[in-house]
């Protein structure tokens, strides 16, 4: 196969794969969560209402694009893009099968923790350009969480990275051939799996938007595709975290071999992507110094011992 | 796997560092444009938003002369955690159009004409150091993670602990200044001068 065409059509794929799932995602999402509380959900539109997501899409395109008078018209624009661009660039290290991956740079981990640091932009701004109390006050929530939880989300994989000796995603998966990261590093795993959720702000952890209290935090005065763009990136957001974790502790595309490696990949991110949901479903929200204190007093001084236990074990055996 | 000419040509370094030379200059370009942006600026978080462009147009800078690490760091740390606690405070202190005037007040063309004249001298003597010693091209030199790490532990372990304790002096200071006296009774209950 032609080189420079695999790579192009990798390039356009992933991304658009990538948005056509999140879409879906709100569709399994609704279904998921009627069946949990003991309704039917969307079913109306199209078989089993599959087509609800593309009327909402409809609907959604078709709204008026409203900027509040009072708004800072430049920046109220560009924060949906920011968290958009900032996540769908994350994509490009994810190693969906050997081979299938748009970009395998030695410090992919660094460059989802860069990306995902520059996705906070989005709600400060979004939340600051408002000039609405509600906003602000889920903006500056938003941007005190995701600095907080970027902080142990990056040591929590250095357990792995220690373990492979390397930040790039493929070396990574291939060292789990004959055991999966989540044996060893379980603490890794629980930990990047809360800040996952925490940098996603999905329920337990939507505090920039809990809708009891704020509005709808940060986006309150977004409407149109505006609005769809975040609604749409928390998704991505969630794709991402779950692919990731398949990736780094449950040896990504690998498996028995009686199903393909991508196969494999896309049923063990779809189990995360399902926990997710279920995690919306059954969790309260915390109280917000709450969740702060959780972060620094609890998950802080766990990463940081897991750190030293791994480093102390590898010293121990490799010499 | 037969290659297309396309990326054989594409894989030539000589053409590789011809690439990168043009990648360079427009990125520089936009570092430049970025940060004069940043002075110019009277509405304070639109300067920092230009500082933010700055910072990455660096990183991509560090990334193109070989050092991806360092240019990952960069984006982590000085654009994702910095700026975003300066838009923060910037945020907190809500500078409404009034400070924009008293901006404009004090940015009076008189004002240039000392900082110019100390970045001319300066200006002059880099050139002059430039012209003297024209760099060598020593071509495209990788500096990986592996690296970074061991010189930091090892050439430079006086200069990471030292920060070590400068953070620590800080997060020791922060905690002294925010602890407050924990309250035992409801505020309803509080004594009053009343």
């Amino acid at each position: 196969m032609n080189v420079t065409l695999k790579t192009a059509l990798i390039i356009l794929g992933v991304p658009f794969a990538m948005l056509s799932l999140a879409a879906g995602l709100i569709w399994v999402e609704r279904r998921l969560l009627a069946l949990w509380q003991d309704r039917y959900g969307p079913n109306r539109v199209g078989p089993f209402g599959l087509l609800q997501v593309l009327a909402d899409m409809i609907k959604i395109f078709f709204k008026e694009d409203w900027i509040p008078p009072f708004a800072d018209r430049k920046v109220f624009v560009i924060a949906p893009a920011i968290v958009m661009s900032t996540i769908l660039l994350s994509f490009a290290i994810i190693p969906f099968a050997p081979g299938i991956i748009i970009s395998d740079m030695n410090i992919g981990i660094l460059f989802f923790l860069a990306m995902s640091s520059l996705g906070a932009y989005s709600i400060v701004l979004a939340g600051w350009s408002s000039n609405n109390k509600y906003a602000l006050l889920g903006a500056l929530r938003g941007s005190a969480q995701m600095m907080t939880y970027e902080v142990f989300m990056g040591l929590s994989l250095m357990g792995v990275v220690m373990m492979t000796g390397s930040f790039k995603l493929t070396d990574i998966v291939l060292a789990q051939q004959h055991i999966w990261f989540v044996v060893p590093q379980f603490l890794g795993f629980v930990i990047f799996l809360i800040a996952g959720i925490a940098e996603t702000h999905r329920l337990p952890f939507d505090i920039p938007e809990a809708e009891s209290e704020l509005v709808a935090g940060y986006h309150s005065e977004y409407s149109g595709m505006k609005f769809g763009m975040f609604f749409v990136a928390e998704y991505l957001g969630i794709i991402l975290v779950s692919a990731l974790i398949t990736a780094l502790f449950f040896g990504g595309w690998l498996g028995p071999g009686f199903l393909p490696g991508p196969v494999w990949f896309f049923l063990k991110t779809f189990v995360f992507i399902m926990f997710f949901i279920l995690l919306r479903a059954s969790l309260p929200r915390p109280r917000y110094d709450q969740l702060m204190g959780y972060g620094w007093k609890i998950l802080l001084p766990l990463s940081l011992i897991n750190l030293l236990v791994t480093g102390a074990i590898m010293m121990i055996y490799i010499n | 796997m037969k290659t297309s000419p396309l990326i054989s040509e594409a894989l030539s370094p000589e053409k590789i560092m011809e690439k990168i030379d043009i990648l360079f200059y427009i990125t520089s370009a936009v570092a430049v444009i970025s940060t004069i942006m940043v002075i110019t600026r009277y509405h304070a978080v639109h300067a920092l938003l230009y500082l933010v462009v700055s910072f990455l147009s660096i990183a991509l800078i560090f990334y193109f002369a070989g050092a991806p690490f360092i240019a990952a760091l960069e984006v982590i740390i000085y654009a994702g955690a910095i700026m975003v606690l300066f838009i923060f405070v910037v945020m907190m202190l809500n500078l409404g159009p009034r400070t924009m005037e008293q901006e404009r007040g004090w940015t009076t063309p008189a004002i240039w004409i000392g900082p110019s004249i100390l970045s001319a001298v300066l200006l002059v003597a880099f050139m002059t150091v430039l012209m003297n010693n024209p760099a060598e091209d020593t071509g495209l030199n990788l500096v990986g993670v592996q690296e970074v790490g061991i010189s930091l532990f090892t050439e430079y372990l006086l200069a990471v602990e030292l920060t070590g304790l400068l953070l620590m002096a800080a997060i020791i200071g922060a905690y002294h200044l925010g602890s407050r006296e924990k309250k035992i009774y409801h505020r309803y209950l509080e004594k009053t001068d009343q």
